[in-house]
């Protein structure tokens, strides 16, 4: 028994061992706590990713559970839940994917990946999903993000993130996205929050309704192909320009 | 838990095995987790310890250091103590209770077996301009002679040691004859309500507080376990006296969250 009951506010006993690596196991009422302080933090905080991701994890489970049905009736969705392939510098070959050809899919992850200065390997591990397998649905959202950004055409500044977080939220239903669309603009300053509003963020919704759900690509299998067939294909609509700005805060 | 302390003591596994929160583990293993807990809590240390006591532990440690009375001229090891709470407050007892003009021939060392804890200690002693020695070091084996101290403090720092009573022995060694020895650390709470109350926010509030200001869970998980599984104030007293103190007294702090030991080396 890994807790013990406590008069009548502590929920009764939950599972003794970890369900995965890493597994921390909460109540719900902890998970509740873990959600509100993270949702808070984040916003006024944009910087710690730490949060972000906490608030997702500790928030999600349902939409994690809408996400994992999405997948299971789509045929390539079923191949990646069963596979459950995993995207960091272990699994998929970096140096091998800046050799392509310019304008497919792995090169251009790997141009954007220097470009924004990050690596697939700083996505944090997934610690309070009690289900093993929602928790890989989860971590498939994180290690796609990047891709999503690509795909998008959106870059890493709190503007793209933005968009980003809208787009996922229609297509994840999960709290932190839809929050974070919501509540990202108001640390957008005046004039980046009138590009949002009048290009972006109607891009983001047109994407999040219309194009397919990015979690049904198994982009391990399509480094090769050009990135704007694949948008074709996932019927994504014209990628808005994101003017070059100064002081765009960067998270 | 009762059946696991059951088996220990049954199967002998009593003197090979200690606990890592609620956690068997080997001896080996506690002392390098213990590590791996502290070099992660180093830099939220202060800041935790203000969110999760909402700055009750200043008043705890004044009053320690009160009840403690250090003078100009007393010689004091600091053990477990990393970021500096202690000797930073008996310095400053030290220099309000000295006589004008009177020759300050007192000496602090604050000893921690964590390089990033005694870090951060330093760096706070910079900043505050005050000098003390930071010496790194295992309670359970100190690198000074004996009979050198007229004062052995060690604060919330005695519960994370290995072997508690090797701790103690070591203590009584370093000391000098009519030296003393303090100790202030998380302890029993014996009325049922509080206790309840306590254990609610123990494990509901810390390990949460933990992440969300640090992100790391597992030590504050680490923390509200280790408390449960230090001996009671009357046990630990004994354990004290075993170590040969005497005039051992023991005093506790909002209802035994924390408590004051005290004992005296007289032989």
């Amino acid at each position: 028994m890994y807790y013990r009951p406590i008069g009548v506010l502590e929920e009764p006993v939950i599972e003794s061992k970890p369900a995965y690596d890493g597994h921390i196991q909460t109540t719900k009422f902890q998970k509740f706590l873990l959600g509100m302080g993270s949702g808070i933090l984040a916003l006024t905080n944009p910087k710690r990713g730490d949060m972000v991701a906490l608030m997702g994890e500790s928030t999600g489970e349902c939409s994690l559970k809408y996400m994992q049905s999405c997948m299971s009736n789509d045929p390539t969705g079923r191949r990646i839940l069963a596979d459950q392939p995993r995207i960091n510098s272990a699994t998929v070959d970096l140096d091998e994917l800046a050799k392509l050809p310019e304008g497919t899919l792995g090169h251009e992850y790997i141009r954007f990946l220097n470009e924004n200065g990050i690596h697939p390997d700083d996505r944090l591990p997934v610690e309070f999903v009690d289900d093993p397998s929602l928790a890989y649905v989860m971590t498939r959202y994180r290690e796609i993000h990047d891709l999503v950004h690509l795909l998008c055409g959106m870059p890493t500044n709190m503007l793209g993130e933005v968009v980003v977080k809208v787009v996922e939220g229609l297509q994840t239903r999960l709290p932190m996205c839809v929050l974070g669309g919501l509540g990202g603009p108001i640390r957008l300053g005046p004039k980046h929050r009138n590009i949002y509003f009048t290009t972006h963020f109607p891009f983001a919704v047109q994407t999040g309704l219309k194009a397919k759900s990015f979690f049904n690509v198994y982009f391990e299998e399509e480094w090769e192909t050009d990135l704007e067939e694949l948008r074709n294909r996932l019927n994504i609509p014209k990628i808005p320009q994101t003017p070059k700005l100064k002081n765009v805060h960067k998270t | 838990m009762a059946l696991r302390r059951v088996l220990r003591s049954s199967l002998g596994f009593r003197r090979y095995s200690t606990h890592f929160g609620y956690e068997t583990v080997s001896e080996n293993e506690k002392g390098q987790r213990v590590g791996e807990v502290f070099s992660n809590v180093a830099e939220y240390y202060d800041l935790m310890n203000d969110a999760m006591s909402g700055g009750i532990h200043r008043v705890w440690k004044d009053y320690f250091v009160n009840k403690m009375s250090p003078r100009s001229d007393t010689r004091l090891l600091d053990v477990a103590g990393g970021t500096g709470d202690i000797a930073f407050r008996c310095l400053r007892h030290m220099k309000n209770s000295a006589l004008p003009d009177e020759h300050q021939s007192g000496e602090i060392i604050v000893c921690d077996i964590n390089a990033e804890m005694l870090k951060v200690g330093e760096k706070r002693a910079k900043q505050d301009g005050l000098e003390l020695k930071w010496v790194q070091g295992n309670a359970e084996e100190l690198p000074f002679p004996e009979n050198s101290f007229d004062v052995y403090s060690i604060a919330y720092g005695i519960r994370n040691v290995t072997r508690i009573q090797k701790a103690l022995e070591e203590a009584f060694r370093v000391l000098k004859v009519g030296g003393r020895f303090m100790c202030l650390e998380f302890s029993d709470v014996q009325n049922p309500i509080i206790n309840d109350v306590y254990d609610w926010y123990s494990f509901n509030i810390i390990p949460v507080t933990g992440k969300l200001l640090s992100g790391d869970w597992k030590s504050y998980q680490y923390l509200v376990e280790s408390i449960r599984q230090f001996p009671k104030a009357d046990d630990f007293k004994n354990m004290i006296e075993e170590a040969g103190f005497q005039e051992v007294h023991y005093e506790k702090l909002m209802f035994g969250v924390s408590a004051i030991h005290s004992g005296f080396k007289l032989k």
